[in-house]
């Protein structure tokens, strides 16, 4: 076990998932090209590329909405075989998506509760007659959800429709939902793609906040150099589905293939 | 001014998730009900019962069944009406089977056949939706109603091909059977429709519904947050199929009393009830009782204005009344796509306020 104290004092855990030598190909075009990284316990690990890179492919592997033609991922300490995206989600990896992806006929409790759904399982019969587990259940996960609507500052909306939200807080809710699911590794597609400079700010807030009051590992896919390189732990470069770069972003930052491949030529 | 949730707080989540949060919400319905139970029996009689009040609550059964396939889980389905007549077929020959079952008994029962027929023809569901999965269905409607015109076993043999419902009895009293009074058949629907709604109201409002009303919204986010696409689908097609086939086992044991499939379980029947679904509101549970309410009432609220009132022939009267009909649902689905259900929603939120303007 190593555990790298980083300068804010928040522990980095053991290596939670590793990606070994992924590729990824759609026909004839090889989106991902033998990739291996890995993602710690605790950290923020950022995955960043121009535009067509591989990024959003990358995130889709590690949700299992992809399965890679060749590689390994490895998930605390075992191998995963190939899953369907609802047993992935089951293992413990919750996403939001780069274009919103909420339930738009339910309310915003609603769709952080189906964040829960996998900690829900009374029968049938109990919830048709609303008694013993199925009400139970529905308490007890009604208060986990309240507190992460507390902690994201949206009570005020907790029962508006979804559809009548506006985009920086359709962005919250589905932080919230994917959090309702107590995830152990929780992706993040392009959290603040769209905003204006105050609901970056205020989005920045919730991820470090997440990731040190709930210890919860966070894996994000940003285009805002700024916001990566202070939000990040370590960082992955991707360009043409290959990996220039990977490291802190005082790393990443100086890497001349990164900054030739990204960042342009070096007249910054 | 009236109704309003000012002052009514709740202190448990609990309370907060019940099915009327408002208090006056909740006496009006404790107040229709009572009605319901213990005034109309006494008062209704045999026009009443068989023109309005138990179409009225047969189709609302059905209608919530369909709502919950089409309007909570988003599968469109146009073989409604097949699956009423798989209920009608299992409770004849259930009845005729097991003469000492009470009746009650072997409609539920007829219903859980149902939902497995339900749920062999929802299986194109997880490969197919929308407008495809329309014309699927409508395979499961004309393929049943084949059926049970083709196979002599089911209508047991009987030269006419119908299938007639034989005299059954609850508490000395006859549900079934010519003899059957007005009363007894409205109550006998009465009770299989609340409790229905009732537990309608329990699975939409729980986790089954959740998993059903975000397979709607969004199939790969639904997926991708942990909801088998499988299962949920599936068990609202059974869920569905249990509601259409209680509803289709009433029509023909309480309602019509003889039945033959083409005609009782066409394919109108299936529109019928969507019909019902598209104007009452989908996802409401309100709405299939309100749409169905809409489409019983309407022709014999016409039929009563053109030929008693105005005198008009009676065949003039029954085409006018198809145009009328027509139109009215073209008119509805323009300035009210969302339904009844909706209209009445915004009602209320306009009377939180009455009198006042803000």
């Amino acid at each position: 076990m190593t555990h790298d104290p980083t300068p804010d004092a928040r522990h980095i855990g053991p290596v939670l998932m590793d990606l070994k030598n992924i590729t990824l190909r759609f026909g004839g075009v090889t989106a991902i090209k033998d990739i291996s990284f890995d993602i710690r316990e605790g950290e923020i690990r950022a995955i960043i590329g121009p535009n067509g890179a591989g990024k959003s492919s990358m995130l889709n592997v590690i949700s299992g909405f992809y399965v890679p033609q060749e590689g390994e991922i490895w998930f605390e300490g075992k191998r995963r075989p190939a899953m369907k995206p609802y047993e992935v989600a089951r293992l413990g990896l919750a996403r939001t998506f780069q274009n919103i992806a909420l339930f738009d006929g339910m309310s915003v409790l609603d769709n952080i509760m189906t964040g829960r759904l996998n900690k829900m399982n009374a029968p049938l019969w109990s919830q048709a007659l609303w008694w013993g587990r199925a009400e139970r259940e529905e308490v007890e996960n009604r208060a986990q959800v309240e507190k992460i609507i507390d902690f994201l500052e949206i009570q005020n909306i907790r029962k508006t429709p979804v559809g009548r939200l506006p985009y920086g807080l359709k962005k919250r809710v589905e932080l919230a939902r994917a959090l309702a699911a107590e995830p152990r590794i929780l992706l993040l597609d392009e959290p603040m793609a769209g905003m204006n400079v105050e609901e970056k700010e205020d989005m920045c807030r919730f991820i470090l906040d997440v990731n040190d009051e709930f210890g919860t590992t966070i894996a994000l896919i940003e285009h805002d150099m700024g916001v990566v390189m202070d939000l990040s732990d370590r960082v992955v470069v991707m360009d043409y589905g290959k990996k220039i770069g990977d490291g802190t972003p005082d790393e990443v930052r100086n890497n001349p293939e990164v900054i030739s491949a990204y960042l342009g030529v070096e007249h910054a | 001014m009236f109704y309003r949730e000012a002052g009514d707080f709740k202190t448990s989540y609990r309370d907060d998730g019940q099915t009327f949060p408002i208090r006056l919400d909740r006496w009006g319905y404790y107040a229709i009900l009572a009605v319901a139970f213990l005034v109309v029996p006494l008062v209704i009689d045999s026009y009443w019962a068989n023109a309005v009040l138990v179409p009225f609550l047969i189709y609302a059964i059905a209608a919530i069944g369909l709502n919950i396939l089409t309007g909570y889980a988003g599968q469109v389905s146009l073989g409604t009406g097949g699956f009423m007549a798989v209920g009608a077929y299992a409770v004849y020959k259930l009845m005729t089977a097991f003469p000492g079952v009470p009746i009650v008994i072997l409609i539920v029962v007829a219903g859980a056949v149902t939902a497995v027929v339900g749920v062999l023809f929802g299986l194109p569901s997880l490969r197919i939706k929308g407008f495809y999965l329309a014309v699927a269905t409508l395979a499961a409607q004309f393929f049943l109603v084949w059926l049970f015109n083709k196979v002599p076993w089911f209508y047991n043999y009987s030269a006419s091909g119908q299938i007639n419902a034989p005299e059954r009895t609850m508490f000395g009293w006859a549900i079934t059977g010519p003899a059957t009074t007005a009363s007894a058949k409205y109550l006998t629907c009465l009770v299989f429709a609340v409790v229905l709604a009732w537990v309608a109201r329990n699975l939409t409002r729980g986790s089954v519904g959740r998993k059903w009303m975000a397979i709607r919204d969004m199939d790969i986010a639904a997926e991708i947050i942990g909801v088998n696409p499988l299962t949920a689908k599936l068990s609202a097609f059974a869920v569905s199929s249990f509601f259409v086939g209680i509803a289709g086992a009433l029509l023909f044991s309480v309602y019509l009393g003889a039945a033959e499939a083409s005609e009782a379980f066409g394919i109108n029947k299936s529109f019928l009830i969507l019909f019902m679904v598209i104007i009452g509101g989908l996802g409401s549970i309100f709405g299939s009782f309100a749409g169905a309410a809409f489409l019983v009432l309407l022709p014999v609220f016409l039929k009563n204005v053109l030929v008693a009132q105005l005198g008009w022939p009676t065949d003039l009267a029954a085409h006018i009344e198809l145009m009328i009909v027509g139109a009215l649902i073209v008119f509805f689905l323009i300035v009210e796509p969302h339904g009844l259900a909706r209209l009445w929603r915004l009602t209320k939120e306009k009377l939180r306020l009455w009198p006042f303007p803000h």
